[in-house]
């Protein structure tokens, strides 16, 4: 039996490997934050801050405005979240549910349109954005966020489960079909409302190229931004730097940690056909 | 009754198809339609100054020797990273999913965190990593007696430094789904080889690997999909450098866009991308189907 002992040491070995690879990065930006200015400059490479400080934070926080890019993070991304969730939940309804003309060959239309990259459409959206004044604001960012294709194939996916017979009965008894999407069925969508909440929350966090392309002035940065402004600025100030990284990493983190198992749910959904 | 129904249809659905038509559709046309004109930033000042040219700016684009640096550098990066990033996702899918493997949980959740964290942070951290003097990297290597390398200094080094920081940000999404095909595969299959008599390499090379081909093939084709919009890595590490050596196509399309407001040069840009990443996908799927994974 000792093959299979060593297999399996092997195996976990390996595991354990692989996990300090995928985490070291994470702890050591946490180590880093909390050092001295400067003193991770130095060879060897402290691992470990000896006098221990959040000054890092504190500089950010009352130096560099860091909070306030927090605020515009929450704002925009919670923004996104909400509205984007209104308006998938009711189209992925509808073109899983209710019939009406053209259903099929529009959403055959939306499906076809999901390998077109967004970048392609972000020069005429710039200018559409001027055109709307919302070039740096927060409607600049929220506004082209409120709907997505993804999240409409993902409820309507979920939302093809629903009897016929309970919107059937729901129709008899005389219920409007807003009162029926409110009462029946968005208590039977729950699972996918959370697995859809958290995906586009972190999608929303973490975008990087339109807010940088309609964020002009840092007023309204979200957190990705001003820490990719703050990188080409302070590139000496390494434990700044890694505070600003944790303060922008840790809030979606706790949340995905929190409701993984949904996340990883509308992961699976959404590779079967993308 | 039905034609209630019917509006409500379209009641419910029309929100998000306002949004997406005139946030998305309308711009894609939008920027096929720039593709053909000069805007530039003259006509940002006034729409008089723009001008219809036709393919010129996609006559520029294939005489701009930027842009196939920029086309090499996304197709390197897409060529060694896909397969490297498919590879490692298999490789941790079948250590989480072994029957040996203990504290699976946590081993999922560690191996995939990396996914969820921020791009930007995790690609200033990696700068710091792999910097030359002081960098945890290089002092690790120095143990084991390997010299400091310039990683993100040398042209050379500077997309496999990319390449590995693509590899270890997003191995964990693909190891999901690799694990969800890996469960899938009926259990009655390795107790009718282990009959046989076949060991555990055997196992994998004829039961695991096969019935996991079309599960290998989606992820090759969602990851190659997303390596040709290689953007934020090379902002945040290299600013495109050293000697435009991590230059990405996207890149390009940004610096020309946003930087030099020549809107339409960019939206050709943008569009000969498109091209070819649907021809690689086309040559992928291509390839699938003659093994039959598509």
């Amino acid at each position: 039996m000792n093959a299979a002992r060593a297999a399996a040491w092997s195996i976990n070995g390996l595991l354990a490997l692989l996990a300090g690879v995928t985490l070291f990065p994470l702890l050591w930006m946490l180590s880093v934050s909390l050092m001295p200015a400067g003193s991770a400059s130095s060879f060897p490479p402290p691992l470990w801050p000896v006098h221990a400080t959040l000054a890092n934070y504190r500089a950010l926080f009352v130096g560099a405005d860091l909070g306030r890019y927090l605020l515009n993070s929450l704002l925009v991304s919670g923004g996104i979240t909400a509205g984007s969730l209104l308006c998938n939940l009711l189209a992925g309804y509808a073109f899983a549910k209710l019939r009406f003309a053209g259903r099929e060959r529009v959403f055959g239309l939306l499906l076809a349109a999901l390998v077109i990259p967004a970048q392609v459409a972000m020069m005429p959206l710039f200018l559409l954005a001027r055109e709307l004044h919302i070039v740096d604001s927060y409607a600049g960012v929220i506004l082209p966020a409120l709907a997505s294709i993804f999240g409409i194939y993902l409820v309507r996916q979920y939302a093809r489960a629903i009897p016929d017979e309970l919107l059937e009965a729901a129709r008899i008894d005389g219920a409007g079909e807003l009162r029926i999407f409110l009462r029946v069925v968005l208590p039977l969508l729950k699972p996918i409302i959370l697995t859809l909440t958290i995906l586009t929350f972190l999608t929303a966090w973490n975008d990087f190229m339109w807010p940088l392309i309609v964020l002009t002035g840092s007023g309204h940065y979200t957190l990705p931004i001003a820490l990719a402004s703050l990188a080409r600025e302070h590139n000496q100030n390494v434990e700044m730097l890694m505070a600003g990284a944790l303060v922008t990493v840790l809030p979606v983190l706790l949340l995905f940690l929190l409701l993984q198992r949904y996340y990883i749910q509308g992961l699976l959904l959404g590779s079967v056909k993308r | 009754m039905k034609s209630r129904q019917a509006l409500a249809g379209w009641m419910f659905a029309a929100p998000a198809l306002i949004v997406i038509a005139v946030f998305f559709l309308l711009p894609v046309l939008a920027a096929l339609g720039l593709s053909f004109t000069d805007f530039d930033i003259y006509a940002l000042a006034s729409l008089k100054n723009l001008r219809f040219v036709g393919l010129a700016n996609y006559l520029v684009v294939l005489r701009m020797g930027l842009f196939w640096k920029a086309l090499g550098n996304t197709l390197y990066f897409v060529a060694v990273g896909v397969p490297l990033s498919v590879a490692a996702a298999l490789g941790a899918a079948l250590l989480v999913h072994s029957r040996l493997a203990r504290w699976k949980g946590f081993f999922r959740v560690a191996l995939f965190t990396p996914v969820v964290t921020n791009l930007v942070a995790v690609a200033v951290i990696w700068k710091y990593l792999f910097q030359q003097r002081y960098g945890v990297v290089n002092y690790a290597l120095g143990a084991l007696g390997i010299h400091p390398l310039d990683w993100l200094g040398n042209p050379h080094l500077a997309m496999p430094t990319i390449i590995l920081f693509a590899v270890w940000k997003n191995f964990g999404y693909a190891m999901i789904i690799v694990l969800a095909g890996l469960q899938a595969i009926p259990g009655e299959l390795y107790e009718a080889a282990r009959l046989d008599g076949a060991g555990a390499w055997r196992q994998l090379r004829h039961i695991t690997l096969p019935m996991l081909g079309p599960t290998l093939m989606t992820v090759g084709l969602l990851t190659m999909v997303g390596y040709f919009q290689l953007f934020a890595e090379p902002y945040v590490i290299t600013e495109g450098g050293p000697l435009q050596s991590t230059l990405s196509v996207l890149y390009l399309m940004y610096n020309q866009g946003f930087d030099w407001w020549n809107l339409g040069l960019a939206s050709a840009i943008a569009f000969v991308l498109f091209v070819f990443s649907l021809a690689a996908t086309w040559v992928l799927v291509r390839l699938g189907r003659r093994k039959g994974w598509v």
